[in-house]
């Protein structure tokens, strides 16, 4: 019985999303107002129970060694709440200055490492090894250059003329239209599929027209 | 006090734990811990912040009965039942999966209910009706008016194709030439892109940290 309700439920909201292809109407304003309200519960029943019971009220509870040092982050975090009274307001910024503050200082080294150095390191890569199929030996030389190429083209700083930077930006131009071409077309796919997915939900568990 | 030491701990903070990383120290070791420890506890709070304002959005729209105010229900009942019904029937609280104990499934609670037959549905219908939207996109914007145009809708439709199993009834070659698309200039662009991104990341970090970009304080007890 709670499946079937269940089913009529999906149902009539996945109907109601798709009917906002035509103009949007109470049944649409409804879901969307519903996932809102859904999706912050969700959020606020796994803080409490991942972050808040185990983390913090356990071991306070439980008076463990040590433990009196979490009341620090639990009166930092408290401070947030000053932001609806205007006078203490400026008491919030203390949490946040924390969290900028160390998130940005662990943050950078693993930047550097993530986004710099260790796609430098993917991209100095062999052009060319012996029994290596001309397919990937042209692959790693369009790898290779189209990476410069498309770096030079964001590179403002020069003017884009002239053999490197003006011959370069135009091959990084055309790098990059090949790559949003590719990516437009993977988003796609994956946007159709999920299409496909709620359409055989609604014919298939739904109305059992396809099996 | 209002300005200037959050900014004095912004900097500290962040110098303090730059360093920390490559200072391989059993002290450096336990401050990073702390980081871990204090960061999610601080973060959770935040959420208190964002739920009071929601709540008080709404129910600000329920008093002065403004246009669409009957929906605002439909955010503050959930956003309070939610996590009522998840503390009180913990077992449900599986991320909306069925969860098997002993053999037997747990029965689907109120929680569950809502998050499979209502979020689940919801979530995935939006993001299907994308396709949509990017189907009128793609007829617009791939008209080969130009050479890079034309460069843009082939490497897409190939992409395309090569993913389908219309697409290798096509050509054979269609699936190899879109996965070694996706491979190799793909990947040089989103290298590209990615380092271009890793260098603004990173100066703006710098920024915050010596209080050049100061933004985030926001304009609370100016």
């Amino acid at each position: 019985m709670t499946e079937t309700i269940g089913l009529w439920v999906g149902a009539i909201f996945t109907i109601g999303i798709y009917s906002f292809l035509y103009k949007e109407n109470p049944l649409y304003r409804l879901a969307e107002h519903l996932v809102v309200g859904i999706s912050t519960g969700f959020g606020i029943a796994i803080t409490y129970t991942q972050v808040l019971r185990p983390k913090l009220i356990e071991p306070l509870a439980n008076g463990e060694q040590g433990a009196w040092l979490l009341l620090i982050p639990a009166i930092l975090g408290l401070l947030y709440i000053t932001r609806f009274f205007p006078s203490v307001g400026w008491l919030s910024r203390y949490p946040m200055a924390f969290l900028m503050g160390a998130g940005m200082g662990v943050g950078f080294p693993l930047s550097m490492k993530s986004l710099v150095l260790r796609q430098l390191e993917a991209s100095l890569t062999p052009l060319y090894e012996t029994g290596m199929a001309w397919d990937i030996v042209l692959g790693n030389i369009v790898l290779v250059l189209g990476t410069l190429a498309a770096l030079i083209y964001f590179f403002f700083s020069k003017p884009h003329k002239g053999p490197f930077f003006g011959t370069g930006s135009k091959i990084g131009i055309w790098v990059i239209m090949v790559g949003f071409g590719a990516t437009f077309g993977f988003t796609v796919m994956g946007r159709i599929s999920l299409l496909i997915g709620r359409i055989q939900f609604l014919l298939g568990d739904w109305l059992h027209i396809i099996k | 006090m209002k300005r200037s030491v959050p900014l004095a701990i912004v900097m500290v903070g962040g110098i303090l734990f730059m360093i920390q990383y490559f200072i391989p120290h059993q002290h450096s070791q336990t401050l990073f811990e702390y980081y871990t420890e204090w960061a999610p506890i601080v973060g959770a709070f935040a959420l208190v912040l964002g739920v009071g304002s929601l709540t008080r959005l709404h129910s600000h729209k329920i008093k002065r009965k403004a246009k669409n105010w009957q929906y605002s229900y439909a955010v503050l009942i959930p956003l309070y039942s939610i996590p009522f019904f998840a503390l009180v029937m913990p077992q449900s609280l599986g991320g909306g999966m069925m969860q098997t104990m002993g053999g037997d499934r747990l029965t689907m609670g109120v929680f569950d209910f809502a998050y499979m037959n209502i979020q689940v549905p919801i979530q995935a219908t939006m993001f299907s009706l994308l396709a949509f939207y990017i189907a009128s996109a793609a007829f617009r914007a791939f008209r080969a008016k130009s050479a890079l145009a034309t460069v843009l809708l082939l490497s897409a439709v190939i992409v395309m194709l090569g993913q389908v199993p219309i697409g290798e009834l096509l050509g054979k070659w269609f699936p190899k030439v879109g996965l070694w698309i996706l491979r190799y200039p793909n990947l040089g662009a989103k290298r590209a892109i990615s380092l271009g991104v890793g260098f603004g990341v990173l100066a703006t970090q710098l920024k915050i940290i010596f209080g050049v970009e100061r933004n985030w304080l926001g304009g609370a007890g100016e």
